[in-house]
């Protein structure tokens, strides 16, 4: 398997390749508990070899869908296909699935190396066997000199280790984490962060994680699925997902962003413009084939996408406008400005701050010019 | 915190362990107590512990009773976690709510109805199967069984209700199969409430008077029974030397229950530091 991850690298992703065949298909799938919809007709094809998120507000269905995909909830209607089998009427114990629970439930009253070594027990492989394979994998999650601690004797981050290594010792297709680093403090989550990336890097099995954490799931996937009341809304890498937002929902659950609401005043070939009366400004965005004039729309804006400055900036392509420093935090890397334009919206700018000095550049009450670039203004339609 | 304490509190304080401790303590002084008449102190003697050993029928008694005690505090047990697991891991059904609260009726029901009603029955199975024919200790023991099992029931349920219901689903996804999991994580994880639940059937058993009285029959006299008899013809000093073993007995139970749970409780500590150590 560890060949075949370090080919895809090269090449281009598997998602994009039409050829390739997804190794996870979630065909049509719901789940419908007494009434209340938890998934609502979910298609999801998932690639051999990918860390791929599910994140979404708690109760957007995520975990159902993680533990409709583990064995635990059967779906009301639709499949499951992993590797081109059909799993959804086959029980957890049955499926080539791992799953790290968010509460890490590691057994309390074994030690490590019997935790590990339980899943392997189950399959009935020889006593030797299970000893090197537990070995092995309390050496991969750094663990080995703790093998014969009880849970309680453990730190939350060693308990995470010990679920990982129970979980992957199994040789699973597929490994499911729940909120892998949710229970643990700051500092080690992003440690444990980089690791379970290395981890997956090595082994080259699939990795779905569901989180609610935005930057957890920038950071780790290859791609990211968002969900929202049972519904897939947007599904891509991270980039995609932060950069072409296609909903308000989505540009708003991805960090801060700007919303503007607008009528479309004047549409070319490539662009158009936008009357937003909430900033009394013409904004220019990037026009699609289906654009027509007088089309309703909100123009979404990245703070760190927009440039702050005191004189008027000049350019073609730029949206400017101009407000007064309303307020102003300082965060050692980056200054956050937001400023107050003339009709009393507040619009968060984000800055570098490149030049070392103790002064501020702009003060409060200050009067600055806002300006992006075309290419920076996302138009979402719905 | 140097307030100074009030004459009325320390006042009200001695009267409640007074008046809890005192006939207590006034059985166990006149077990020592050397005069025929249970009243009146004719000084310092252990005569009436030697007579205990003597009267064969006491420790018959106390055998029977621990025997018993031992064997339907076991069985209960059983069925008291089985029906603790149904009830908590067999999921939503139609009546659980019903079935819940049939289980802990026999908890608040008079025992005076559980041994009648039970006495009933054994009465009724006698005409229609000719079983149990003479009641005695096999009787005794199903009577027990049956309130003590819903005491059990209940304990076990609540360890399972607060269990990580997560462990049972890691174990499965491990590829473990349902009965499996329930041997291999589930009991050993409610071992300590199935424990207690055995103690407190056990007690409970031993402690019984009405429900034994109702359904046992004539070969069969429990201790309690048999104190309760002997009462009733006048009380004597062997008794009171009874008592005070029973007393001694439960004493140092509770201690040593005590001081396992406070070595258990500073392991507890000390391993969370060792815990705390690793993280840094």
């Amino acid at each position: 398997m560890v060949e075949e991850t370090s080919d895809q690298s090269t090449e281009k992703p598997a998602w994009q390749d039409p050829a390739a065949k997804p190794f996870i298909q979630i065909e049509n799938v719901s789940k419908d508990f007494n009434g209340f919809i938890a998934v609502n007709k979910v298609s999801l094809d998932i690639y051999q070899g990918e860390l791929f998120s599910i994140l979404g507000a708690s109760g957007c269905g995520k975990t159902t869908l993680l533990r409709i995909l583990a064995g635990f909830e059967r779906p009301t209607t639709g499949r499951i296909l992993i590797d081109g089998m059909d799993m959804t009427n086959i029980p957890p114990y049955e499926r080539p699935i791992n799953m790290m629970f968010q509460s890490y439930a590691v057994f309390p009253h074994m030690t490590v190396e019997k935790n590990v070594a339980y899943g392997l027990k189950k399959e009935g492989i020889a006593k030797e066997q299970i000893q090197t394979r537990v070995a092995e994998m309390l050496e991969l999650v750094q663990m080995t000199e703790f093998a014969k601690r009880k849970p309680h004797q453990l730190s939350g981050g060693q308990l995470q280790r010990v679920a990982l290594a129970r979980a992957l010792v199994k040789k699973p297709k597929v490994l499911l984490l729940d909120e892998p680093l949710a229970a643990l403090d700051k500092k080690l989550r992003e440690h444990t962060q980089f690791e379970l990336m290395n981890i997956q890097d090595q082994i080259g099995v699939t990795f779905v994680v569901v989180t609610h954490d935005q930057d957890e799931a920038m950071i780790l996937s290859s791609r990211i699925v968002v969900m929202h009341k049972g519904e897939l809304i947007q599904c891509g890498t991270p980039k995609e997902i932060y950069e072409y937002p296609i909903n308000r929902y989505v540009a708003d659950f991805f960090g801060t962003i700007n919303l503007f609401e607008g009528n479309v005043s004047r549409v070319d070939d490539k662009t158009m413009e936008v009357e937003c009366k909430e900033i009394s400004t013409t904004v220019k965005a990037l026009s699609s084939d289906t654009t027509r004039v007088n089309d309703q729309l909100t123009i979404a804006v990245r703070p760190e996408k927009i440039s702050i400055s005191k004189e008027a900036p000049e350019g073609e392509d730029l949206s400017i406008l101009k407000g007064i420093v309303w307020d102003l935090g300082y965060y050692g890397k980056l200054s956050i400005y937001k400023v107050r334009t003339e009709t009393g919206k507040v619009i968060q700018v984000s800055a570098q701050n490149r030049i070392r000095s103790a002064e501020r550049v702009l003060e409060w009450d200050e009067e600055v010019y806002l300006s992006w670039d075309i290419q920076s203004s996302v138009v979402l339609t719905e | 915190m140097n307030r100074q304490r009030s004459t009325f509190l320390i006042t009200v304080l001695c009267f409640g362990y007074a008046f809890l401790y005192i006939p207590i303590i006034m059985v166990m002084i006149y077990s020592f107590n050397d005069s025929r008449i249970v009243s009146v102190w004719g000084g310092f003697s252990f005569r009436w512990y030697l007579a205990l050993l003597d009267n064969r029928q006491i420790i018959e008694a106390a055998l029977l009773s621990l025997r018993i005690a031992f064997i339907s505090a076991t069985i209960a047990t059983i069925l008291g976690t089985l029906a603790g697991l149904a009830l908590t891991r067999m999921g939503r059904f139609r009546g659980r709510i019903l079935f819940t609260g049939m289980i802990v009726a026999p908890l608040v029901m008079p025992e005076v109805i559980t041994g009648l009603s039970l006495l009933l029955l054994f009465v009724s199975l006698q005409d229609f199967i000719g079983w149990p024919g003479q009641r005695g200790a096999t009787t005794i023991m199903i009577g027990h069984i049956t309130f003590s099992m819903a005491y059990v029931a209940v304990i076990v349920q609540s360890r399972l209700m607060s269990m990580d219901q997560s462990l049972e689903e890691a174990a499965m996804d491990l590829g473990g199969r349902p009965f499996r999991v329930t041997i291999d994580i589930t009991l050993p994880i409610i071992a300590p409430a199935m424990l207690s639940g055995w103690l407190l059937a056990f007690t409970l058993s031993l402690d019984d008077l009405v429900i034994a009285s109702f359904v046992s029959g004539p070969g069969a006299s429990t201790l309690p029974m048999w104190i309760y008899s002997k009462i009733r013809l006048g009380v004597t000093p062997d008794i009171n030397a009874l008592a005070t073993i029973i007393i001694t007995i439960v004493s140092i139970g509770v201690v040593i229950a005590c001081w396992l749970m406070l070595r258990q409780e500073k392991q507890r500590q000390q391993d969370a530091q060792l815990a705390y150590k690793n993280n840094l």
